[in-house]
């Protein structure tokens, strides 16, 4: 899994299901849950102390972060607090999947928006509708953005691509 | 005109380190002159638009500008003299520092001396390498995160560490493309979670690929990129031109030891902690008993390794000088514990080795 | 190159604008920003010819450290652009080779 990761800036979605904190299907499908996408020893711990929930597991600085997920409330502080920006979440309905990631480009998507839902390389796999634009003095100007995509995408939309007419000459 | 000046404790360099030793010492109760030759302090903080890593001791999850406001504030509060458009020129043999303030030259004699002199950018050189709009990823980062200036909008980036990956994420976030990344190496060299974020946002990474040429008549107009073997050298036929406008250069560091080597300090050379460098001890004395060492000039790290060893060694230096109290030596143990964990896991080891190598090659002197 | 109207981390303060001379041309610049970067945004790139190839040169480390940057500012040469910040009035040239003293003794 490493090497390819490391040549390539993101990880297969097979691995990934075979990642240590990659939800169970029954929570799930029970409401939205944090999907920890931190593969490497980094020496970095905001996360652990972010969670109100005491749902994340993490001893010293290095180690990479262990969620318990019966515990994780799926309120998504982490995702916001995280400075690797490596922390989802991730919520299945009977159709639809709920994914929340960090968002923080200009301009903003506006709920009900229809936007290009892509995967972690980047590319446009579905489209996706914007349930939510979530911001808070907290969160420190990192949106998170919450993507309603079909359910057969749960596992790899992380984001959507920028939108246009953002930055023009002044 | 000279002028004379005197103080406790000069630390020169305002950035993390230079910060942190000014702030510990005063907070001991040392009279502190800060120098910095730029005309604000903060040195590289200020263009860290993103979150930190660290703990919360680190400000983990903050801003690294709102980081650099908060340590100017407590400096500020702890009486910390700081003088900007200051520039230590040189040592004289008094152990003094020449310092050229403005159009005056003053010297200023302190007991003890901390030097945060930080590191510069590294280039590599190519064809066309000196055509306006090939630059160090740095200099893109300071104009766009400081002076909300883009320096270019089709941009080349050399370079796979976190300098590069992150000034790709920040200019893209300032409306620029970054139309690929070219990394010379098989692997990306920067954290894994920082390639995260411009792979998202659809960047190319080239591994095993570097820059040939840059084309233009006035400025950068086109790149030519081209794959290498395990030899790093370029394989015939793989060549690719890119409309792009810009190219930066994230290839690396070096410690600035001008100062340093001045004074004396014995140097020694860790190539993964940027080169040259003075040895010091773990409470980061150099080689000179009066002058101590931190941040990216004892080695380039981050910021927040550059901030801590700025702690310890305001600390040691307070500690010298007859100021300490009952919580000194608890502090400085935390203080090398933290520094310690920071070096930690799969990127830190390497530099935790060559630290380790360079306070043994200290305790040689 | 580019004026950006939004930053979606950095609240950037506007400054006012003031009036420089560059190249003998009149233009209105952010007061307090480095010339480098307000002449980048007015789209001027080239700061200075080399000596010899007369070679054209641009900004390259941004912290004042490589002196590539250089121009004539307020008839002094080899003025670092990147670290010393416009003020109204101030005439700026493109500097061709290393350079003439020209004002510069006065200031000694």
């Amino acid at each position: 899994m490493k090497d390819n990761w490391l040549k390539q800036g993101y990880i297969d979605v097979d691995d990934w299901r075979k990642d240590m904190n990659y939800p169970s299907e029954a929570r799930r499908k029970q409401k939205a849950v944090a999907a920890i996408e931190c593969f490497q020893e980094i020496p970095c711990n905001p996360c652990r102390d972010a969670c109100p929930a005491g749902a994340i597991v993490l001893h010293g600085l290095v180690e990479r972060p262990k969620l318990m997920e019966d515990l994780c409330t799926g309120c998504g502080l982490c995702v916001a607090v995280c400075p690797g920006q490596a922390i989802f979440l991730v919520e299945e309905r009977e159709r639809h999947a709920r994914i929340t990631f960090p968002y923080e480009y200009v301009p903003l998507p506006t709920q009900d928006m229809m936007v290009e839902a892509v995967n972690r390389a980047g590319e446009t796999v579905c489209q996706g509708r914007v349930l939510r634009v979530a911001e808070s003095k907290t969160m420190n100007k990192t949106r998170l953005v919450t993507l309603e995509v079909p359910l057969r995408w749960a596992d790899e939309v992380r984001s959507m691509k920028r939108l246009e007419g953002d930055h023009e000459n002044g | 005109m000279i002028s004379m000046k005197q103080c406790e404790l000069l630390v020169v360099g305002a950035g993390p380190a230079g910060l942190g030793a000014a702030i510990e010492a005063a907070r001991l109760g040392v009279s502190v002159l800060l120098i910095d030759e730029n005309d604000t302090a903060g040195g590289q903080l200020f263009k860290q638009i993103h979150k930190f890593f660290g703990s919360k001791e680190h400000y983990a999850g903050t801003r690294g500008f709102q980081i650099g406001q908060a340590l100017l504030r407590e400096a500020s509060a702890l009486g910390v003299e700081v003088m900007l458009n200051a520039r230590a020129v040189g040592l004289l043999d008094d152990g003094s520092v020449a310092v050229q303030y403005g159009k005056d030259l003053i010297q200023i004699q302190a007991s003890k001396l901390i030097l945060a002199t930080g590191a510069k950018e590294n280039a590599i050189t190519f064809p066309g390498w000196t055509l306006p709009g090939v630059m160090t990823a740095g200099a893109a980062q300071t104009f766009s995160n400081v002076y909300d200036t883009l320096v270019g909008k089709n941009i080349l980036m050399v370079g796979s560490g976190n300098v590069g990956l992150i000034v790709s994420y920040q200019l893209m976030q300032a409306g620029a493309h970054i139309k690929g990344l070219v990394e010379v190496l098989p692997a990306i060299s920067g954290y894994g979670v920082h390639a995260g974020k411009i792979k998202r946002a659809g960047v190319p990474i080239w591994t095993k690929h570097t820059v040939l040429e840059a084309k233009g008549k006035r400025r950068v107009e086109e790149v030519v990129i081209g794959e290498v073997d395990d030899q790093r050298k370029p394989v015939y036929g793989t060549q690719k031109t890119l409309e792009v406008d810009t190219i930066l250069l994230a290839v690396g560091l070096t410690p600035r030891v001008e100062l340093a080597s001045m004074a004396g300090c014995r140097l020694g050379v860790e190539r993964i902690l940027g080169g040259h460098l003075p040895v010091h001890n773990q409470e980061m004395l150099s080689t000179k008993d009066s002058v101590y060492v931190c941040g990216d000039l004892a080695g380039v790290e981050e910021a927040n390794t550059a901030l801590d060893e700025g702690r310890l060694a305001g600390t040691a230096a307070a500690e010298a000088l007859g100021y300490s109290d009952a919580k000194t030596a608890d502090k400085k143990r935390c203080l090398v514990e933290g520094l310690h964990d920071l070096r930690m896991g799969t990127f830190g080891e390497k530099r935790l080795d060559c630290k380790s190598r360079v306070i043994e090659k200290w305790s040689c002197v | 190159m580019g004026n950006k109207k939004e930053h979606p981390i950095v609240d950037f303060v506007e400054t006012e604008l003031v009036q420089v001379t560059v190249d003998g041309k009149p233009l209105w610049v952010s007061e307090g920003k480095p010339i480098a970067a307000a002449l980048l945004q007015a789209g001027i790139d080239v700061f200075r010819f080399t000596e010899k190839r007369k070679a054209p040169r641009s900004l390259f480390c941004g912290i004042g450290q490589c002196n590539d940057c250089v121009m004539v500012v307020d008839g002094i040469p080899n003025v670092r652009t990147c670290v010393t910040r416009v003020q109204a009035g101030m005439v700026i040239e493109t500097q061709m080779g290393l350079g003439k003293l020209g004002d510069i003794n006065e200031t000694m």
